[in-house]
């Protein structure tokens, strides 16, 4: 799965059994305390309506079955004692805002981060050092002490409300960690490898497309797989910017369904099933380059 | 030197879009931010009269906020000494050689790939104490079919707020000594944002093992040998030798996971709410209700301001010690 390739390192001494399975027993007691939420997930997701009371919370679901899911995709009537009108939506809808939202950001974002990254790294000019942790600190700030006139701007461009505004939103913020990515990722790229392009006659594009592109291609995994997770699980600009429920992304949308006491709570595990979905997926598939995100975040790379 | 020239400006060309996207939506909205907490902007429509720092006051004299500034703090120090102790304890063991670590490292780490709204839906059933007539639920319930009934509370409904009472022993003494400040609710601790905080960990607690577990690897084994030779046991091991060098992987895990938690938000969203008596109420919550369902854009601004500064005096100097560092290097 996640395939860091940190070694198990040699020299430690092998100590006694009794302490070695004190280590294990620790560290599976830790494993079932991350587990826990997965595990009421995934059983109360699969349990039929029937089978589903709060007291039964931990038992294991009869058979497979996937109403809860259908239902939280589609949409349906409330939970008995609501009324044959109350009537919630899906998040099937929702869901397919957030691809539409993440797909395309995540693109920009990475193309705009490598032209970066390049210019930062391999065409330094005077006051770049000084620029680059300027740049930098947009990515720890509050979002809060921005959001009032983001929320004007956005009016006045027509972008207010909509996944395109949201997609711009993201892209703007997204430039001080997709910066950062790319310029140590390149900043690795030895000189000589550039100097060489450049007395085969390459200019300034040339050795972009010809020496550094052709090597970023992890580099383009890493800096994507980290602005897909970090625009997929969003809430706050989400929440901010749109506020029409057909339009809103996942997470906003998920809130709303948990929030609202009219919707069964299978069906909500199930809603949070699908809101994690994609990017749990990322993570099983493409652990190792998410790790290098994480650690490119904490900034010593 | 002309075809230098033009790729020189080339390069600036294509840096300026984002460095002006940046001097825009970051420095200049936070200019606009600060500038408008000092207005009477305390309705829809814009009213750019200055006050000073009257929001401010305000604010500060306000319970809510009062009450806000306490729950980030016990939750930042809660949230803190939790991950780095967890962090800390699975990454030693996790070194020792074990079968199946990649399998435990993922476990581990997994949750910091989800929404926190996702970890706060989640979380709100599983800390859900149940009622008296419909009987426990989540963890209390798993308590109880495990025989552990006398753990069971209740978690973030609890609205209790553990404080120094004036009339005890201690209490009086802080009022004799002029501090009777101390003995007020709002320097306790709320009993139901422990709830929060036990999601955070589970949240974030993988990713101090992760940077504890890449700086163990990073200690040369010899160093740990020649302590061994030397008769050390391997606690003194620890206390002496690691404890030191992962000092820096510290400091980096602290100022990282304590700006997320000065900013805290989504997960008080999806999981409590402001809770009872703004028992898990914090600065980010409150600065969003008060300026888009309150409108009061002025006092918005001001908590926005407050919650800036502070995690720019946690963010700065960071960003300024590693990035001179590298400059060195």
């Amino acid at each position: 799965m996640n395939n860091e390739r940190a070694e198990p390192r040699v020299g430690v001494k092998p100590r006694g059994r009794w302490s070695r399975l004190l280590i294990y027993a620790v560290l599976t007691i830790f494993a079932a305390f991350y587990l826990l939420p997965v595990y009421v997930l995934l059983i109360t997701g699969m349990k039929s309506f029937a089978e589903v009371s709060l007291s039964r919370m931990w038992a294991l679901p009869s058979g497979l079955h996937f109403d809860s899911f259908v239902k939280a995709w589609t949409g349906g009537t409330a939970a008995e004692g609501f009324g044959e009108l109350a009537r919630f939506g899906g998040l099937g809808k929702n869901f397919l805002n957030s691809v539409s939202l993440a797909v395309p950001a995540t693109l920009i974002s990475a193309m705009i981060g490598s032209m970066n990254g390049y210019v930062l790294s391999k065409w330094k000019f005077r006051g770049s050092e000084v620029l680059f942790p300027l740049l930098l600190f947009g990515m720890f700030i509050p979002y809060q002490s921005i959001l009032i006139p983001l929320m004007q701007t956005l009016s006045k461009m027509r972008l207010y409300g909509s996944i395109a505004g949201l997609v711009f939103v993201h892209v703007v913020y997204g430039i001080p960690i997709t910066t950062l990515i790319f310029r140590n990722y390149y900043a690795a790229v030895p000189t000589e490898l550039v100097e060489a392009a450049r007395l085969d006659g390459a200019d300034i594009f040339g050795i972009y497309r010809h020496v550094l592109f052709p090597l970023s291609i992890p580099g383009f995994v890493v800096v994507m797989i980290w602005q897909f997770t970090s625009i997929w699980n969003d809430f706050l600009f989400a929440v901010t910017v749109i506020g029409n429920p057909e339009v809103q992304p996942i997470t906003v949308a998920l809130n709303n369904l948990a929030g609202s006491l009219i919707v069964e709570w299978n069906v909500q595990m199930a809603g949070a099933l699908l809101a994690a979905l994609p990017t749990l997926l990322v993570y099983i598939f493409l652990g190792r380059y998410f790790m290098r995100g994480l650690m490119a975040g904490s900034l010593k790379g | 030197m002309r075809h230098i020239h033009w790729e020189r400006i080339v390069s600036i060309l294509l840096l300026s879009p984002s460095v002006i996207a940046v001097a825009i939506f970051v420095y200049g909205f936070i200019g606009f931010t600060g500038f408008a907490s000092l207005t009477k902007w305390n309705q829809l429509v814009p009213n750019f009269t200055l006050v000073g720092l009257d929001n401010y006051r305000s604010l500060f004299a306000n319970p809510r906020f009062q009450i806000d500034l306490r729950n980030t703090v016990v939750f930042t120090l809660l949230f803190l000494i939790l991950c780095l102790a967890i962090g800390f304890l699975l990454a030693v063991l996790l070194d020792q050689r074990i079968r199946g670590e990649g399998i435990f490292r993922s476990i581990y780490l997994f949750p910091m790939a989800i929404s926190f709204i996702v970890t706060g839906v989640v979380w709100r059933w599983l800390l859900n104490p149940g009622t008296v007539e419909g009987g426990s639920t989540g963890v209390n319930l798993l308590f109880e079919n495990l025989g552990l009934g006398f753990l069971k509370w209740g978690w973030f409904t609890d609205p209790n707020v553990l404080y120094i009472r004036p009339e005890s022993g201690i209490g009086q003494l802080l009022q004799r000594i002029g501090l009777q400040m101390f003995t007020r609710p709002t320097f306790g601790i709320s009993v139901a944002i422990i709830s929060v905080v036990l999601a955070a960990t589970w949240q974030m607690s993988g990713y101090t093992m992760a940077l504890y577990l890449a700086g163990l690897r990073s200690i040369p084994d010899e160093l740990r040998e020649a302590a061994r030779v030397d008769g050390a046991s391997e606690f003194q091991v620890l206390q002496h030798i690691i404890v030191p060098l992962l000092r820096p992987i510290t400091l980096s895990a602290v100022i990282i996971l304590g700006h997320i938690s000065l900013k805290i938000y989504d997960l008080v969203v999806a999981m409590t709410g402001p809770g009872i008596g703004f028992s898990t109420d914090v600065p980010a919550y409150f600065m969003w209700e008060t300026t888009f369902e309150g409108n009061r854009f002025a006092r918005g601004a001001s908590i926005a301001t407050i919650l800036l500064v502070m995690v720019a005096v946690l963010i700065v100097p960071y960003l300024v010690s590693s990035t001179r560092q590298e400059a060195e290097i």
